[in-house]
């Protein structure tokens, strides 16, 4: 049994998880994800770390409440326990010395990209945040990713923060900046991804995405999270998340991630991702 | 055996084999020859004193069977079930030409039914501890065996599972209907009452690797079992819809996805089913999308002669309904215009020559495209080792398939203090051979811990 610590809704919809898991949280690194289950006979629920600390043995997840799964996590209370904390899984993004790296995150994204700039900011680069969402109420955790960035940009669909738009506003926010990119790394919902990566490519900049397709096991058994990157299938939990945004097949990812919408109610959405699609 | 009739156990989850009856039993067991140089014990890998076991069986000393039964096998009530034994203990049975061979198999699960209904079981002596400490990474047929064994001679032995449930195949893979998961949990409960102690949602490599449970255990043994599904690679594979056997499997056994929504992992709703492969795998999953209610079928590339699942498995499958398309290769998968697969193009097949492995080769048969209407595909044509272990342990051999080389006789791998067994080191192969490279490498490691 793992113990919840904390549980807060950070913006409408959004929670976040503090859960104990002292093994999970010795070995985390940046861009790692955990598999979740909320109660006994409960999905697995793989979520992307947002934080840890080694020292205290836990474990910070920030999570979109999109359906059954996800709604039961939101309603456990701190001091409660949960059957299943697994992890770290998938391999940790690279972090190297690269220059001036974009960070563009959008919706849990926002959180999950955090460690990833910490950790880029500690080995020397210059970084450059990009947040997205719908309106400005929807960012959570700006303070702490102005503390690891240069500069913190934001982009909001009505305009109530930095940028009115979409994603495809970052050429001007990299224009007006005045900086080269060297690299780009999107964390987020698969639109956001997806046309971060459309955008990135026009521009020529090296991009990591963290993909994020349905899975189960997590542990490479079960075959469900395979994607196309660069014509070959790559299975996501094991030879992922990261994958070059460029060579991603996202047709396909976007229509395996929908196998299941008819068998879950998706309730009350708030992000409307799928509109990064139909917008240009 | 006793089954229940194939009309009604095609539409539920209910275990097909009903099981002997203590008279039947009786009966059977007293057909046995008693043979002095009993030929089936030599048929079973893990080496069960077969004449001996039924012996207490025709004499009603159940007790006495079960506890000779358990000498050698853990598992019996599994064994029973699911072993392949017309190919093993009970094809080499001196009575097969006389009379017909004794159902050894049966016998064995009628043993541990029997037990199982007397309530709690009769504990084994359990050496002096040792204070030696070993891990054993999975909690299949393998590593629960090594876990047996070891604890039996006073080991302290810890199970890194990294589901969140033990048993391993017997689990997440064979379904309801052949093996029922409490008679598995009975088993994990047993281990756990002698006082193995299991870690359930742990994945060696990640959240902790060999290396590191070498610092704290003298030995390792590695039965991580069969992991990442094979597809055949032709367009239209990862159109929705088409899954690997270890999904769909996954989803309705380890998740209970057949129970959905009481349960919350889903399954979709299909009603022709398409399984390609010939193996038990593949008629698990036809069997259990046919108790769905879909139309289902196998597709394979040989013929029925080939088919490399049990014969009984076989004969279950046609008798509930499972549509078979024999020397049949499919090509590609056609999909709707949201993404789900709605056909299959296929070629029709002839036996050429016997290739390597001494079955006739199928050749496609030019001009023979055709195409089936379907709303769901099975690819059950099997999966490498799961490659977690390998990819974090340096030092640890990998043969060319991604397979752990361990030693036949021992199970000793090329890094010290670490054995290997089961799936991950044989490919694909049965919960016995499974059981029997578990009992040789706890051999290996009680030799090796006694010397310390
Ligand atoms: C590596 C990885 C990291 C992720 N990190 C985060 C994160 O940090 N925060 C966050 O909010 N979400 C994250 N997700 C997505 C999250 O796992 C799903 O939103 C969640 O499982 C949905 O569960 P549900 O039952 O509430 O929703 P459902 O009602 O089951 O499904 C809603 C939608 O979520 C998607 N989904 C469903 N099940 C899964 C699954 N097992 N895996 C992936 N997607 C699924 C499908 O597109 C589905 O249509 C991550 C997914 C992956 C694979
Ligand atoms: C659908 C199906 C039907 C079958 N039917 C039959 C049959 O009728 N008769 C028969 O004899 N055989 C049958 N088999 C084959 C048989 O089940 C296997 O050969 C046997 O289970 C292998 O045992 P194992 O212990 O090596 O591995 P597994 O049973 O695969 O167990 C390995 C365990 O290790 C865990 N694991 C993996 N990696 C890690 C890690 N890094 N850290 C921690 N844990 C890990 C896995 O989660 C799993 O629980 C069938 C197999 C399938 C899939
Ligand atoms: S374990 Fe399998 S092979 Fe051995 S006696 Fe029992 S049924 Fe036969
Ligand atoms: S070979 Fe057949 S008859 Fe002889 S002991 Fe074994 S089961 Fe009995
Ligand atoms: S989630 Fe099952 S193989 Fe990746």
């Amino acid at each position: 049994m793992f113990k919840i610590i904390e549980s807060q809704m950070v913006v409408p919809n959004m929670h976040l998880l503090v859960v104990e898991a002292p093994a999970v949280a010795r070995q985390m690194n940046p861009g790692q994800f955990v598999i979740l289950r909320s109660e006994e006979d409960g999905e697995r629920i793989p979520l992307s770390v947002s934080d840890w600390d080694a020292k205290a043995g836990t474990v910070t997840v920030v999570f979109l409440n999109v359906g059954h799964s996800t709604s039961t996590l939101a309603s456990l209370e701190s001091g409660m326990n949960i059957p299943s904390v697994v992890g770290p899984l998938g391999n940790p993004t690279e972090i190297d010395k690269f220059g001036t790296v974009l960070c563009l995150g959008g919706c849990y994204g926002i959180g999950s990209l955090y460690p990833i700039a910490r950790a880029l900011k500690e080995k020397g680069n210059k970084i450059v945040t990009v947040i997205e969402a719908r309106s400005s109420f929807l960012f959570y955790w700006e303070d702490r990713l102005r503390e690891v960035s240069d500069q913190l940009f934001h982009i909001t669909r009505d305009g109530t923060k930095g940028s009115r738009g979409h994603v495809s506003r970052l050429p001007e926010i990299i224009k007006a900046w005045g900086q080269s990119v060297d690299r780009m790394i999107i964390n987020g919902c698969t639109f956001l991804l997806k046309r971060g990566s459309d955008v990135s490519r026009s521009m020529g900049i090296k991009t990591v995405v963290s993909l994020n397709p349905i899975m189960i096991d997590g542990t490479g058994m079960c075959g469900v999270c395979r994607v196309t990157v660069a014509e070959a299938t790559k299975f996501a939990c094991v030879d992922g998340p990261d994958f070059d945004g460029h060579e991603v097949d996202w047709a396909e990812l976007l229509q395996r991630r929908k196998q299941y919408v008819a068998e879950e109610s998706v309730s009350f959405r708030t992000s409307r991702c799928e509109e990064h699609a139909r917008r240009p | 055996m006793p089954k229940q009739a194939p009309e009604v156990r095609r539409r539920n989850f209910d275990e097909v084999a009903l099981g002997y009856l203590a008279e039947t039993a009786v009966q059977e067991a007293k057909r046995c020859l008693g043979c002095k140089k009993p030929k089936c014990v030599l048929g079973c890998p893990v080496e069960i004193d077969i004449p001996g076991f039924i012996q207490s069986i025709a004499q009603r000393d159940f007790v006495a069977g079960v506890r000779i039964l358990k000498e050698k096998n853990c598992l019996p009530a599994v064994c029973g079930r699911v072993c392949p034994q017309e190919e093993q203990c009970e094809e080499i049975c001196v009575l097969v030409k006389k009379g017909g061979q004794i159902a050894i198999g049966r016998l064995e699960r009628f043993l541990a039914d029997w037990e199982a209904g007397q309530g709690e079981p009769e504990m084994p002596q359990i050496s002096a501890p040792t204070g030696r400490k070993v891990a054993v990474i999975g909690g299949g047929p393998a590593g629960l065996t090594v876990a047996g064994d070891l604890i039996k001679l006073g080991h302290h032995v810890t199970i890194f599972e990294a589901l969140h449930k033990m048993g391993g195949v017997l689990v997440y893979g064979i379904p309801e209907f052949r093996l029922p998961k409490a008679i598995v949990q009975r088993e994990i409960d047993y281990l756990k009452k002698m006082g193995v102690e299991l870690v359930t949602d742990f994945v060696v490599g990640k959240t902790r690797t060999v290396d590191s449970l070498l610092e704290e255990y003298h030995a390792i043994f590695v039965g991580s079992g069969a992991g990442l599904p094979w597809f055949m690679n032709i367009p239209g594979e990862n159109l929705n819809g088409v899954y690997s056997a270890n999904e769909y499997l996954t989803r309705m056994n380890l998740m209970k996805g057949f129970q959905f929504p009481q349960f919350p992992t889903p399954i979709k709703d299909h009603s022709r089913v398409a399984v390609i492969g010939g193996g038990n795998v593949a008629m698990d999953c036809a069997r259990t999308a046919l108790r769905l209610g879909a139309e289902a079928r196998i597709i394979y590339r040989r013929s029925r002669q080939e088919l490399p699942a049990r014969l009984e498995e076989i004969e279950n499958a046609e008798e509930e309904g499972v549509i078979f398309d024999f020397l049949t290769l499919p090509i590609r998968y056609m999909g709707d215009e949201n993404g789900w697969v709605r056909k299959i193009e296929c070629l029709r097949m002839k036996l050429g020559e016997p290739d390597a492995s001494g079955r006739r080769r199928p050749v496609p048969i030019e001009g023979s495209e055709f195409i089936l209407p379907m709303d769901a595909v099975i690819c059950a044509i099997g999966n490498s080792p799961n490659p977690l272990i390998a990819a974090t342990t340096p030092g640890l051999e990998v043969g060319k398939r991604g397979n752990i080389v361990a030693d036949e006789e021992t199970g000793r791998t090329s890094k010290e203090r670490v054995w290997a067994g089961g799936d991950v080191v044989t490919g694909a192969a049965t919960v016995i051979q499974a059981m029997g490279a578990g009992r040789k490498a706890a051999r290996s490691i009680h030799e090796y811990l006694s010397g310390l």
